[in-house]
């Protein structure tokens, strides 16, 4: 009982927070765009804190840590005419041009230009580089890699005794995953999608701890790479979807005929719209936080424009605690946000394979244990 | 918008990285990791069982031994009451017997002495006689030495007997 309550209250919170957070960072953004423009008007060599804080969430030709200190990644092109290309980031450094191709410096786009530095656009340029996110979307895969090969090696060595060293951190999580997430949601089938589920919870917690690092990109943030999860999470679910889910879809039992033609285009339209909301979700909370974060500090140096260098330092201490405070509602949103994408995907296969409208399982969940899946 | 438009590039890569991640940690960690967490969990749950059971048995043999006890300690009592009434059996048998026999023993010492008494009369009554007599035969005898004597006595007892 109680531990229900306590898992409905943290699932509220889950949802509260995670619609409140993008809510405040329009917020936020809005603000911003004011002061960017103030800013453009006066002065411009000034602070630009929109064009800041987007040069962060962004992705990048090359990993700049900080100012000044910069790693240059590979840049991978394709062109029909000259095929594969691949060079150092270093060659485009400054805005430079190399071997006829140029970063737009706005988009980040890697254009074709002729000798006189005019883009051409009839040439497609398929831009393959590793770039700052794909560099540490690999970092994060090796480390999961070297984590839970340690982790595997730790269990094999504590064969049957009790979790030390790493294992004592993953383990709980993998029970987590299992036993509240995975066993509740799937029944009995759940042992064949727990890889799978139990990969996308830690590749998402790492890459959403990765990016509270300062320096370090912003992956989970980044809509190429969640969409490629979300439309992983639609194969899974759709391609593991038995009779009855499709029935479902086609003929929901229990509705008037005469409703079937506003129904079935819904569910339809639900079949993607699950997908999408996983990525945009994702994808929305966890860039918001960084602009959050980076607004924050935005505006020491906003003050340091406005009112001077005293204003600034006198404004830092205040700025400095609501920076720590809301990197630590980072912390429990990258828990959260890798909770949440798990619980969803897992209630979807749940929904797809499920035999009937029991929600039994036939294992003896009670129906505390189920929640109704939030779209 | 920029923000929103996905990348071909980090689409790749993800793709990749994701996909690889996933084969490479399915067979190399989460199948060693789940299987040994199972075989943990039903270690356990068979211990759990074994404890269960162990727990069950101690407390059916325990059970037993109470019953045992009981029993025995019934059995002791009936012992002892059955050993305490054969005592008092004996004492009041012993003690009637004891009676019986001394008021026996009584009687017939008192049956001797009446006889020895009435034996000691008897021998008394005729000593006695015999010592009459013979003093009688003495004081005749005295008495009878000279003829005046005899001749008084003679009358006497002529005059004292009279004859019907």
């Amino acid at each position: 009982m109680s531990v229900s309550f306590f898992k409905r209250i943290f699932l509220l919170s889950a949802l509260i927070l995670s619609s409140l957070v993008p809510a405040l960072a329009q917020d936020d953004e809005h603000h911003e765009g004011e002061t960017t423009v103030v800013e453009h008007g006066k002065t411009e060599e000034g602070f630009n804190m929109g064009e800041m804080i987007m040069h962060h969430i962004k992705d990048e030709h090359g990993w700049e840590f900080a100012h000044g200190f910069k790693l240059h990644l590979p840049v991978i092109l394709y062109t029909a005419d000259r095929g594969l290309e691949v060079f150092s980031s270093k060659d485009f450094e400054e805005g430079k041009t190399h071997n006829g191709y140029h970063i737009d410096h706005k988009s980040g786009q890697v254009h074709r230009v002729d000798t006189a530095g005019k883009a051409d656009e009839s040439v497609k340029v398929w831009d393959f580089s590793i770039t700052k996110n794909a560099a540490s979307l690999l970092l994060s895969v090796v480390l999961l890699i070297l984590i839970l090969g340690a982790v595997k090696n730790s269990f094999a060595k504590n064969r049957g005794g009790k979790p030390t060293g790493i294992q004592r951190f993953v383990e709980p999580l993998i029970l987590f995953i299992r036993d509240e997430v995975a066993k509740p949601n799937l029944g009995p089938g759940y042992a064949k999608y727990l890889p799978y589920l139990l990969t996308v919870f830690f590749f998402i917690l790492t890459n959403n701890l990765l990016g509270l690092l300062p320096g370090s990109a912003n992956v989970t943030g980044n809509i190429a790479v969640t969409m490629v999860l979300a439309v992983i999470a639609f194969f899974v679910v759709n391609l593991s979807g038995n009779k009855h889910y499709w029935m479902h879809l086609v003929l929901p039992s229990g509705v008037p005929w005469w409703l079937l033609p506003l129904i079935i285009p819904i569910e339809i339209i639900g079949l993607f719209v699950k997908p999408v909301s996983l990525m945009i979700r994702l994808f929305a909370n966890i860039t918001a936080g960084h602009v959050i974060i980076l607004s924050l500090l935005g505006l020491i140096f906003v003050a340091n424009q406005l009112g001077g260098a005293g204003t600034a330092w006198g404004l830092s201490p205040v700025v400095i605690v609501f920076t720590l405070f809301l990197n630590l509602i980072e912390l429990l949103v990258a828990f959260l946000q890798a909770y949440i994408f798990t619980l969803l995907t897992s209630m979807y296969i749940g929904s797809a394979i499920e035999d009937n409208h029991d929600m039994d399982h036939g294992i003896g969940y009670d129906e505390e244990h189920i929640i109704e899946p939030v779209a | 918008m920029e923000l929103l438009t996905p990348n071909i590039g980090l689409l790749f890569w993800q793709i990749v990285a994701f996909g690889g991640l996933f084969f490479i940690l399915r067979s190399f960690a989460w199948k060693p990791i789940l299987a040994s967490l199972k075989e943990r969990e039903e270690n356990i749950q068979s211990a759990l069982d074994l404890a269960e059971k162990t727990r069950r048995e101690m407390a059916a043999m325990k059970a037993d031994n109470e019953k045992l006890l009981a029993q025995a300690r019934s059995e002791r009592e009936a012992i002892l009451r059955g050993a305490k009434e054969t005592a008092d059996k004996m004492i009041a048998e012993s003690r009637d017997k004891a009676e019986s026999e001394g008021k026996r023993i009584l009687d017939q010492a008192r049956e001797t002495m009446q006889n020895e008494r009435q034996a000691l009369i008897a021998q008394m009554k005729k000593e006695v006689v015999t010592l009459s007599l013979d003093i009688a035969e003495k004081v005749l005898r005295k008495e009878l030495s000279d003829k005046s004597a005899q001749e008084k006595l003679v009358n006497d007892l002529v005059a004292t007997s009279s004859l019907n």
